[in-house]
């Protein structure tokens, strides 16, 4: 057995299967199990655009440190897809493991120079102990779970309670699958030294801290700010937001005595339908919403420029996968920027939150509500896959009982009796936001609702100054919105530095791992994280303030560099682009290489 | 039929209805359509409609596409909050609507263009989702906002203005609507009010999806010789199957007709629809032979106008989805916010 580095709680464990086997249940388990011994874990779910038969791999860190991004290292790789062998042992590092299935050896195949292969032949332990295929192709991953347990050493009594809790409706399933837990435990313990150099250790880091996908949250978000409506069209990785708002509503949303839904979710016929039932419904006064994915913002651009003129809330969830086209469905990028920032025709533009992981997801749902009915206009929440589908480490989800809805500027009847005339596109306040009122309300407030051109009372209009007067007051809106939407937050480095790093979304982790390590090495860097479109003067005066500023973001046309240079009085060669796009979530490696490079590069010249 | 024909106060503009109002209260702004369109007669029945049903013009959510008929939403009920959307995408709006407000009465008003071309898919599905609106398409067979196109309703044989005949298969929303397994589809023809006001009537009481297709002739564009939706062609072919008579259950009206020759329908409020039959073997419950009959006429060239068919019992959008009796804006907010403590509770499960 080689001896690598030894690593308590600082390790990343791979474990690569075939799409549809049923290992997601196997990986959540030892997630979870690493969790509850107290370590910091995150998992990324590495999948293909396929519902059997591909490629998929489930990589999960433990960081003593808490730190949550991909590092770029494996140090325990357990692989279960012969297809897959040779790339997934290439992909260990130095000093690590590889374990597989060696029901059928395959020692000569895999053999590394710097990596030890420990061999179980969990197929003839499973085959010998269970009957039926469908049970021993899944008592195989449970039986990998208990290997690990023994060579890692995961808290077996923790598994054991897991699945209790997994099958408490069918408790009659602990039993065996704890015996396929024991059936690995008891192979590796006899075959070799446990546990590895790469292992855990309980300590208390976990307290006060869940695990949630970015989707559950942002579904959890919606039906906290009160949410009634959603409507949506399947599109991963958008779609267990709507999976999840269902659930949720199913269970806190029914009226408890005649089983009546407070809610409706309507499954339309296509993105531009669903961005229309949002409309309808946010124009009659629902709080809406509808998640999706660049194809389907491509879809909805009608509707969201018409929302935009007509002033009518609407919150779009989008999930962002890689594109252009179709892309990589299963993959993760920051690549709708620029079409969530101007989607649609003509001069529109439109409010941005960006959630980090999902405590943000559930936060700034509801202030993509708020904001939404405050400024009568489409706000966006750009996600993406890493943050939506994968389990990430947050701090425990808070709720103010005093929260109430913004619901921004409604004349109610009463409202309407003490007015003289009711005008619907009047800025009445002078900050570029006007008094709409709901259908249904006294007929003294209806008004007529149209993507043509129209003048501040509302009325139809081809007159070149009524038009102007409303598309210049838009302008005078979207200033209000600048001050209205969450603002960026700077984290200064340790020592004065006259070099910056502006980062979004679900890059947080690995920029605040990369700035930690540059930090250590005495390459102080300061970091300011956005937060929202349209960008505060916080943003500008961080680029006033510094010579170099780095920007990192997961597309390869730099959209963000680009929004920053469109809206702020920005020197555009101070702006340094980090740019990340094969689909996997960017790693704190690649981020400390390309700032080293980029300082290594300016002293020499 | 008697009871539109008899005003009781001799000047119609100041007869009132059940509610004191009179039909100037459920008018809007003026049309800017070109003089004679069928489309400002369609207008005028819907107000008519309206206004002898005695509704709240802020009861009613009015909506359309784009086109010059999508227009005319603006030209009655200035006292409903109206929504002009984009071309082909009222159902969709009308959908998220109903969801938010299903105590309001939803009308949306398309064209061919914009139901059968562009909006065919949402057409289809909000008559299968048997959204709760009334679906009025003013078919011309063109595209009249955009000077003269041919539209998917213009039939095959028919001449353009220029002279182009069209030679692709017409799409027949009637059919399409019963064929999707809608539950109210009727035509009408926007110069015979006799026909049009019953039926529009009897669409707005109808729960589900209502789809009225009324041949409205465009006078600019498609009103000459060889054109299959001119006013001289329509009325030459009209067939009139099934006349609607809608009868609320609080007035009593007196109307005139023969023992025999009416089926009556119960809608789900309680009130009636009388359907008075002018073939009297018309069985409008009957989709297989509301089908045939369309077929049946359409080879012979004839409009088949009147209530083709109807399911009164067709479960509705909210029937399926479940939405609370009380319209979705008007719940408190603690019964849609679960708390802080379910919150925690919640989280309980996610460690
Ligand atoms: C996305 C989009 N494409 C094209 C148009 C142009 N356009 C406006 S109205 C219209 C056709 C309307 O035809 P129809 O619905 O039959 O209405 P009509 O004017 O005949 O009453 C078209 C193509 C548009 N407004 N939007
Ligand atoms: S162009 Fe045709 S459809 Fe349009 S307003 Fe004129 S007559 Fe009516
Ligand atoms: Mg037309």
């Amino acid at each position: 057995m080689t001896s690598g580095n030894t690593r308590t709680n600082d390790f990343v464990l791979k474990i690569a299967t075939v799409n549809g086997t049923g290992s997601a249940s196997a990986n959540g388990l030892l997630m979870k199990a690493l969790f509850r011994m107290g370590i910091p874990v995150t998992g990324k779910n590495m999948f293909p655009s396929n519902i059997q038969g591909l490629p998929t791999w489930y990589e999960i860190r433990a960081s003593q440190e808490g730190y949550n991004a991909r590092t770029g290292r494996v140090d325990v790789m357990v692989a279960m897809n012969a297809q897959t062998y040779s790339k997934d042992l290439a992909e260990v590092s130095h000093g690590g493991y590889l374990i597989y299935d060696s029901t059928w050896p395959r020692d000569e195949q895999l053999s590394r120079d710097g990596v030890s292969v420990l061999g179980i032949p969990l197929s003839k332990m499973v085959n010998e102990h269970f009957e039926g295929s469908r049970v021993r192709t899944l008592m195989k991953n449970i039986a990998y779970v208990g290997a690990l347990c023994a060579l890692m050493e995961i808290d077996r009594e923790i598994v054991r309670t897991l699945l209790e809790e997994t099958f408490a409706a069918k408790p009659k399933l602990v039993e065996p699958n704890f015996k396929a837990v024991t059936l690995g435990y008891d192979y590796a313990r006899e075959h070799f030294d446990c546990p590895l150099p790469v292992c855990a250790g309980k300590m208390d880091a976990t307290a006060g801290k869940i695990l949630i996908e970015g989707n559950a949250a942002a579904a959890l978000g919606c039906l906290y700010a009160g949410a009634t409506v959603g409507a949506w069209y399947p599109i991963t990785p958008s779609t267990s937001v709507m999976d999840a708002f269902q659930g949720f509503c199913d269970k806190y949303r029914k009226d408890p005595e005649t089983g009546e839904n407070r809610f409706c979710i309507v499954q339309a016929e296509d993105e531009l339908a669903a961005a229309g039932m949002v409309v309808g419904a946010g124009w009659a006064g629902a709080r809406a919403f509808t998640p999706t994915s660049g194809p389907g913002i491509s879809l909805m651009s009608e509707f969201i420029g018409f929302a935009y003129y007509t002033e009518i809330p609407a919150v779009f969830f989008d999930i962002q996968r890689v594109g252009p086209s179709t892309g990589m469905p299963t993959r993760t990028q920051q690549c709708d920027v620029m079409l969530a920032a101007f989607a649609s025709h003509g001069d529109t533009r439109h409010p941005v939150l960006f959630p980090s992981d999902p405590k943000e997801c559930f936060e700034l749902a509801v202030s993509a509500f708020d904001l939404a009915e405050r400024l009568q206009t489409p706000v966006f929440v750009l996600s993406d896959l890493d943050i939506g589908m994968n389990d990430w480490m947050v701090d425990e989800l808070q709720w103010d009982d005093a929260y109430r809805p913004d619901r921004g500027k409604v004349l109610t009847d009463a409202d309407l009796a003490e007015i003289k005339h009711f005008h619907r596109f009047r800025d009445v306040d002078g900050d570029g936001i006007a008094y709409r009122t709901l259908p249904g309300s006294d007929r003294k407030g209806s008004y007529f609702v149209r993507g043509s051109g129209h003048n501040q009372y509302g009325g139809y209009t081809e007159d070149a100054d009524e038009y102007r007067q409303v598309v210049d007051r838009l302008k005078l809106k979207w200033e209000s919105a600048r001050g209205l939407v969450p603002g960026a937050l700077e984290r200064k480095a340790p020592s004065r530095t006259d070099i910056g790093i502006i980062a979004f979304g679900s890059s947080h982790g690995a920029t605040l791992e990369a700035l930690d390590r540059l930090a250590a090495d005495g390459v102080a860097v300061d970091y300011l994280r956005l937060r929202a479109f349209p960008f505060g003067d916080e943003v500008e005066a961080f680029l006033k303030a510094h010579r170099t500023v780095f920007v990192l973001e997961q597309n390869r046309d730099a959209q963000m560099r680009s929004l920053l240079k469109i809206e702020l009085d920005a020197d555009p060669q101070k702006l340094i682009s980090i740019l990340h796009y094969n689909g996997l979530p960017v790693t704190s490696e690649m981020i400390i290489e390309r700032i080293g490079d980029y300082i290594r590069q300016e002293a020499v010249a | 039929m008697s009871y539109i024909a008899k005003p009781k106060v001799s000047w119609a503009g100041q007869e009132r209805n059940s509610l004191g109002l009179t039909l100037a209260d459920y008018e809007g702004g003026l049309s800017t359509l070109c003089a004679g369109c069928g489309h400002d007669s369609i207008t005028a029945a819907l107000v008519r409609g309206f206004w002898e049903l005695g509704l709240e013009p802020e009861q009613v959510i009015k909506l359309s596409g784009i086109g010059c008929s999508s227009k005319t939403p603006a030209y009655f009920l200035s006292g409903a909050h109206g929504f002009n959307s984009v071309h082909g995408r009222m159902p969709s709006v009308a959908t998220g609507a109903q969801a938010a407000r299903r105590d309001l009465i939803a009308v949306g008003i398309s064209g061919d263009g914009d139901s059968l071309s562009i909006g065919f898919g949402q057409f289809a599905h909000a008559v299968r989702r048997n959204l709760n609106v009334l679906y009025i398409i003013e078919n011309n067979g063109v595209y009249g906002l955009t000077k003269g196109q041919f539209s998917a309703s213009a039939d095959p044989g028919s001449k353009a203005k220029k002279g182009a005949a069209n030679r692709n298969q017409a799409i027949d929303p009637v059919a399409t609507a019963i064929t999707l397994g809608g539950s109210f589809a009727a035509r009408s023809f926007s110069g015979d009010k006799k026909q049009l006001v019953p039926l529009i009537k009897a669409g707005l009481m109808h729960p589900g999806c209502a789809v009225i297709d009324v041949v409205s002739p465009c006078v600019t564009f498609n009103d000459h010789e060889g054109s299959t939706k001119s006013y001289a062609w329509t009325r030459q072919h009209l067939h009139a199957t099934v006349e609607a008579d809608y009868v609320p259950p609080s007035t009593e009206i007196q109307v005139d007709y023969d023992d025999g020759a009416h089926t009556d329908v119960n809608l789900h409020d309680g009130s009636v629809l009388r359907l008075k039959k002018t073939d009297p073997d018309y069985d409008p419950s009957n989709r297989a032979g509301a089908l045939d009959f369309l077929e049946a006429h359409r080879a012979r060239a004839e409009v088949v106008t009147g209530l083709l068919y109807i399911d009164p019992d067709l479960p509705t959008f909210h029937d399926i989805a479940g939405t609370s009796k009380q319209p979705l804006t008007q719940h408190e907010f603690e019964d849609l916010s679960p708390g802080a403590d379910a919150l925690a509770e919640l989280q309980k499960g996610l460690r």
